[in-house]
């Protein structure tokens, strides 16, 4: 493969001319059921860093909320981890999927109707899984918490986003696949199976005993290190290049992370300290030495794709003049809209800045989990809050910043409009940055001190309880800022959507007010549609 | 890879593969897990949990008690101990050859080795087995858990975070139902310095009224009695007087459930010397 197919083929330049013709449709066929997925994300969003502060206050004062039962502790804390992924993570996934789907494929998104249908369908599951949660309705199972009622409605609205997606991928005009393809594709393939054998196999038909957290285990483990191992660098290894204007290095070292990923990923998860049959424990934590390969990978790819690309780190905190501009082989599809809705790489470098950051949060993730994977290392970490900040470096800190940076550079030219408050998003950036700092750094330093207090039985109970608490209470400060990243996201989100929702209802009015008599002129309402977008760009 | 269906393979390998070991395997090899006898003894094991404890284990589930407490009990592994049983009709040499012998702290064969050597100097020995670790040490269970221990437990949450101690033995730790009320009203009288949220939505505080007729009809004035279920505070706890806190069910369930939690017998897979 010669570099300057690597992306989508040959982008000579009559393709690109064509490609800029087709640019417009295509993204636009996305634009309501990004809305709706991305929309409720965003509330999602919001909500969960709420409850996750009423969980994190809790911990300076144990009385806080504590008369009211919907939220207490052992409630809000798993709502608020099950609102950060369900509610946030896998829908936005599903958003930014569609869109790659769409544009990887060159043709405008299949079915977008059941797109919009199924979007507010998982959402509608979010809610009643979350109500439930809240209301002592919980399952019980951790990630697997959402009762009956809304799992199934989880699972069918994303079934039909895969119909969506599967018949975009049909309908592609460029045979060759792309890296995201293979991890897109696959992740698609993941959710329904291990998310019907969680429900099935723990809810519906349970099976006796310990089993039932083995199954726990191995669900957890597929769906928060695998399948949003896969969606996230799917969604990286697509961007990475595009925003740093070098194709990507190479194919072959991304299809081994795919192959490493899903082969040794997927058997990593069971605790060592886990009450099972000695052979899992054991299995996993060789699996678990073994991912170090894709992380390496990863991380070999994240840099060759990177260097040279002219951008420094100090971008993201710098003017938006400082970008570099993008080298005209990349991706000449983005020529077109960049220079009409960005013309200087306005939305890329904050872009840019989320999803290197996502990347690197990824192997730090993915180190600590295969930390916790070796025996020795887990005999301290094991039932810390050494874990819990793996699963939030692996949440928030890659998942959700990856997912910002498609967001922030997608949705303008899916709506057509530009971010109602731009500087908000590289503000957003810092302040998420330094939020999961600010909440990974001490969990995982108070979770080291714990468990070696822990392992020490001369240390009393409540000692070691105490001994965690000055770490949580600075985690707090990391949630708050957390929250306050999210308001910024979930303000440009609404912002957008509403700007987007007012253009309609100007052109309705400008058509129910068009002369009727001159009803072959309803190309003034499309001329005037036009100069509108001229002006925005 | 050129086209889904080479992607599609992919996938049904790799998550194949992991299905069959960690789903599929483990439900053979456990999802027809019988009850077992105790070790030396006839006694049947696992016994399900009284019907209140089961319901206790609803309200457990409910209230998210695993985002804090463990119900596993981890363990290093087992030392053996030498007990003299009987010096037998050599006292003397018996005792001078213990007093050369390591007896604490065995490896299995040495452990069988000193006491092969008390035997033939005419002396009787015992094995004693004893768990090891920290999660031992702390007491929170005579020997690590195992699969039997959850076999009818469902949810079994066997928990990931230790903000506060394992459970899977605080029904013989601290075996009193009072006890156990009074640490969900109000944690910090029971423990000093604890950091448990109160759980009081669980209980319900009302008026001392008068209807509790005083036993003995003595011609007196009645004096309002608490009601028996109400719970007995450690000094200064209490609530305001003539005030008495009551448990509603949930809360008897969830101390019910919480005194059934005792896996401490020693099993064959897990043994250990009681």
């Amino acid at each position: 493969m010669s570099a300057k197919e690597t992306f989508t083929g040959g982008a000579s330049v009559p393709a690109s001319r064509l490609v800029s013709s087709l640019a417009p449709p295509i993204d636009r066929s996305c634009c309501v059921p990004l809305l709706a997925l991305f929309g409720g994300a965003a509330l999602w969003l919001v909500a969960g860093s709420v409850l996750a502060m009423i969980a994190s206050i809790k911990f300076h004062a144990p009385d806080f909320l504590g008369d009211c039962p919907w939220l207490t502790y052992g409630r809000v804390q798993p709502a608020a981890d099950n609102a950060l992924l369900y509610g946030f993570c896998v829908p936005a996934a599903l958003g930014v999927m569609l869109w790659i789907f769409a544009r990887l494929s060159r043709t405008p998104l299949c079915l977008p109707f059941v797109a919009v249908a199924a979007a507010n369908l998982w959402h509608l599951g979010v809610l009643i899984g979350l109500v439930g949660i809240l209301t002592g309705d919980s399952t019980g199972f951790a990630w697997l918490e959402f009762p009956r009622g809304g799992s199934v409605l989880l699972f069918t609205a994303f079934l039909l986003i895969a119909i969506c997606a599967t018949a975009t991928f049909g309908q592609r005009r460029e045979r060759e696949l792309y890296p995201s393809h293979w991890f897109l594709l696959a992740a698609l393939l993941w959710f329904p199976w291990i998310y019907a054998t969680g429900n099935l196999f723990l809810l519906a038909w349970p099976v006796r005993g310990v089993v039932q957290a083995a199954i726990d285990y191995w669900f957890a483990n597929n769906l928060l290190f695998v399948w949003l191992g896969l969606t996230g660098l799917g969604a990286a290894f697509y961007f990475l290049p595009k925003l740093a204007g070098r194709p990507l290095q190479s194919h072959y070292l991304a299809l081994f992370a795919f192959w490493t990923l899903i082969l040794f990923g997927t058997w990593c998860g069971i605790p060592q300290g886990a009450p099972l049959p000695v052979w899992m424990p054991v299995l996993s934590a060789v699996a678990g030495s073994l991912t170090f390969v894709p992380v390496v990978v990863v991380f070999a790819i994240t840099w060759k794709t990177s260097r040279g690309s002219g951008a420094s780190s100090l971008e993201c905190g710098g003017d938006a003049h400082v970008a570099a501009p993008v080298r005209s082989d990349c991706l000449a599809q983005d020529e077109a809209t960049r220079a009409s809705h960005s013309p200087d790489g306005n939305g890329a470098s904050p872009s840019r800045c989320f999803v290197r950051f996502g990347l690197a949060a990824f192997m730090l993730s993915s180190l600590m989990l295969i930390a916790m994977a070796c025996p020795q290392i887990s005999r301290v970490t094991e039932f810390t809050w050494f874990g819990p900040a793996q699963t939030q470096l692996q949440l928030y800190g890659f998942f959700a910043m990856t997912m910002f940076g498609a967001i922030y550079y997608l949705l303008p030219r899916v709506v057509g409009f530009e971010w109602p408050f731009p500087k908000l998003t590289r503000a957003h950036f810092w302040i998420s940055m330094l939020g999961i700092l600010l909440l990974v750094v001490p969990l995982a330093i108070g979770g080291v001190v714990q468990g070696l207090k822990w392992v020490n039985p001369n240390v009393a109970v409540v000692d070691v309880s105490v001994a965690t608490l000055p770490f949580l209470r600075v985690s707090t400060t990391g949630l708050l800022l957390i929250l306050l990243g999210n308001l910024l996201f979930a303000l440009n989100i609404f912002g957008l959507t509403l700007r987007w929702k007012l253009a309609l209802l100007k052109k309705a009015i400008a058509i129910v007010k068009a002369p009727t008599a001159t009803e072959g002129d309803t190309g003034s309402a499309f001329a005037s549609l036009r100069r509108d977008k001229e002006v925005q760009s | 890879m050129k086209n889904g269906a080479a992607v599609s393979l992919a996938v049904f390998i790799a998550l194949g593969l992991s299905w069959c070991g960690f789903v599929l395997a483990p439900a053979r090899q456990l999802g027809g897990a019988k009850q077992t006898t105790v070790l030396n003894s006839s006694e049947i094991y696992p016994v399900g949990r009284p019907g209140e404890a089961n319901q206790g284990l609803q309200v457990y589930r409910a209230n998210g008690c695993a985002a804090c407490h463990t119900e596993q009990v981890r363990q290093g592994g087992v030392r053996c101990d030498v007990v003299l049983a009987s010096a037998g009709k050599n006292p003397v040499a018996v005792s001078n050859l213990v007093s050369t012998l390591k007896l604490n702290g065995l490896a299995k064969e040495d452990a069988d080795a000193a006491s092969d050597k008390i035997i033939a100097a005419g002396g009787k020995a015992e094995i004693h087995i004893v768990a090891t670790g920290p999660d031992i040490a702390r007491g929170w269970g005579m020997r690590q858990s195992i699969a039997e221990d959850y076999l009818y437990d469902y949810p079994v949450q066997p928990g990931s975070l230790r903000v506060g101690p394992d459970l899977m033995n605080v029904g013989g730790r601290e075996p009193d139902m009072n006890w156990q009320l009074v640490h969900l009203y109000a944690p910090a009288a029971e423990v000093k310095g604890s950091t448990m949220p109160p759980y009081r939505y669980l209980f319900e505080v009302r008026k001392i009224s008068g209807t509790g007729v005083s036993p003995v009809q003595t011609g007196e004035t009645p004096v309002p009695q608490p009601s028996p279920d109400a719970l007995v505070f450690p000094e200064g706890f209490g609530p305001a007087a003539g005030y008495e806190v009551v448990p509603k069910p949930e809360a008897r369930e969830l101390a019910a459930y919480l005194l059934s939690l005792r896996a401490n017998v020693p099993l064959y897979s897990a043994p250990f010397t009681q």
